[in-house]
């Protein structure tokens, strides 16, 4: 695979210093760490987000605004160190505490569980939301087990919301994991991504082939198929999440369709298109689509589909003003 | 036994047996990426590449007075470097060991095996995992009991870490039968099976290098 890179070692430091060129005025970089927080910090209960890279623009990119007000930045597709989140933390905490919100993989569960404990030394607050969209990762009886995946982005923006009106750690956390567990979504890998260093795709798939429910590092999925018409893969996604979502006529979700990295817009806007005719049929409402690339693994080929199942609390932290590098509302 | 047999490591002997670990990690670092690859995403060998390449960092120029701060800085090298699961889990298996050790400024068999049974304590507590779920456990947990059984045998140092490494072995060869419970192998469920785990074979050859290390000092 081709990559506009130098030495594969260098690639996430050199991708910080992009990083923080591009958003100066906005963004402060951690001595020593892996990590970038708000430049503007206000009075409030700090949200914090991280993990691997190789999924920008996740996570720096919904650092601001009404959104997170740090991230902790790991190596490529590896967890940050506890340190990284500590710094974080430290540096964004008000004295009302810091939430953590991060996809639920093994590697990010250690480290920011070895983080909080270490800033429980220093009389720093925190709690945790694992996001757990993947519903294609773990049967629903060990729905704790499952991966997050594009569904972080409705959890971190109704946790930034929250915390932007003023509540309790707790009750930022409390509507935070109501989010979560109103967020389902499915993915489909057609083709891998790389990791920088190795030079290795993540996995491998014939030409014709695709894999439902693939998780975003190449875990393995529901069913590996033929390539099949946009509609009747849709259809197939979208039998399963609203299986599992149990949403019924007369309810209401907000869409994402979200790019794994080499997908183009133009077969995301057809996916959209049919989710929408699905979703019209059934009479459940949309509140809104936001189709984009928020959660990607290098060039992968694929996208996922994600529906937050919308109760008055959260649709009006889904509608709250929020701005970051790469999300606004 | 021989006379010349050497049953206790100064400070300054244990920092170069886990340099040398440490290289050996490094020049193994194809064959950990493709075990990792079969099951996992394929990143461990370069994960533990750079938590040895900042353990050789902070330990190389730096005079050591105890055990116990070789281990933690090899420690916190790892976990401060590493991210991803290993870096916590083979941070651990430094750091968890010197906890809370007695500050020692030789390392013997009795310490090796103290400091390892705590560590491998350590590892599951955080990790929450048991021998058979295909993790680094399935090779930690024979070798350490490996360390206890010659300690309380009086063999020497270098049989003891015979002893570990083959432990190792066997519990690397015995990874391959488990289906995974943790990490991102555990998807794989069946599939996982003939495939051996990686952070097992990490734990082995640390073990057969620490052996190696030994070995040359005998000779």
């Amino acid at each position: 695979m081709k990559k506009v890179i130098n030495n594969p070692g260098d690639v996430v430091e050199e991708m910080l210093e992009g990083i923080m060129r591009a958003h100066q005025n906005s963004f402060q970089k951690i001595d020593g760490v892996n990590g970038i927080v708000k430049k503007q910090l206000k009075d409030k209960v700090a949200v914090v987000t991280g993990g691997g890279s190789g999924h920008e623009p996740l996570f720096f990119g919904v650092v601001g605004d009404g959104l997170a007000d740090g991230v902790a930045i790991g190596n490529v597709f590896a967890a940050p160190t506890p340190n990284t989140v500590q710094e974080v933390a430290k540096t964004v905490d008000s004295g009302k505490g810091v939430l953590f919100i991060y996809g639920n993989y093994a590697g990010d569960v250690l480290n920011f569980d070895m983080a909080a404990e270490l800033l429980e030394f220093e009389d720093i607050q925190t709690t945790t939301v694992k996001v757990t969209d993947d519903v294609a990762s773990a049967p629903v009886e060990r729905q704790e087990d499952r991966r997050g995946i594009a569904g972080d982005i409705f959890v971190i923006k109704v946790a930034g919301a929250a915390a932007e009106k003023g509540l309790s750690l707790e009750e930022v956390t409390a509507v935070t994991q109501k989010a979560n567990n109103h967020t389902y979504s499915i993915g489909v890998a057609l083709s891998p991504g790389t990791i920088p260093d190795s030079g290795e795709p993540t996995f491998t798939l014939a030409d014709d082939e695709i894999e439902l429910g693939m998780g975003i590092h190449g875990e393995p999925g529901m069913e590996r198929t033929k390539l099949m018409p946009a509609d009747e893969l849709t259809k197939q996604l979208m039998e399963k999440l609203l299986n599992e979502s149990k949403l019924t006529s007369g309810e209401e979700v907000s869409v994402l369709i979200n790019g794994l990295g080499s997908t183009t817009l133009m077969e995301l806007f057809i996916v959209n298109r049919k989710v929408a005719q699905i979703l019209d049929e059934k009479g459940i409402g949309i509140h809104d689509m936001d189709v984009n690339n928020y959660c990607t693994t290098q060039e992968m080929g694929g996208f996922s589909i994600s529906l937050l199942k919308l109760d008055d609390e959260l649709k009006a932290y889904y509608d709250a003003p929020a701005k970051a590098p790469y999300y606004k509302k | 036994m021989t006379t010349t047999d050497v049953n206790k490591l100064d400070a300054s002997q244990t920092k170069q047996m886990i340099l040398y670990a440490g290289e050996k990690i490094r020049e193994n670092k194809p064959l950990l990426t493709k075990v990792d690859s079969a099951i996992g995403d394929g990143d461990h060998g370069i994960g533990m590449s750079v938590g040895f390449e900042k353990v050789e960092e902070n330990l190389k120029d730096k005079e050591f007075t105890t055990i116990n701060d070789i281990f933690k800085t090899t420690g916190m090298s790892m976990v401060q470097s590493m991210g991803g699961a290993s870096g916590v889990i083979f941070g651990t298996m430094f750091l968890g060991g010197v906890k809370s050790l007695d500050a020692k400024s030789e390392l013997d068999i009795s310490t090796l095996a103290e400091i390892f049974s705590a560590s491998l304590e350590a590892i599951k507590q955080r990790g929450k995992a048991g021998l058979g779920d295909k993790t680094m456990i399935d090779a930690l947990e024979p070798a350490v009991n490996g360390l206890k059984e010659s300690a309380s045998d009086s063999a020497t140092l270098l049989e003891a870490l015979k002893k570990a490494e083959d432990n190792a072995a066997e519990g690397v060869e015995n990874s391959k039968k488990y289906i995974a419970k943790f990490g991102r192998a555990k998807s794989l469920g069946e599939r996982a099976i003939g495939n051996q785990d990686a952070g097992a074979t990490s734990v082995w050859i640390i073990f057969k290098s620490m052996r190696e290390w030994v070995e040359q000092l005998n000779k």
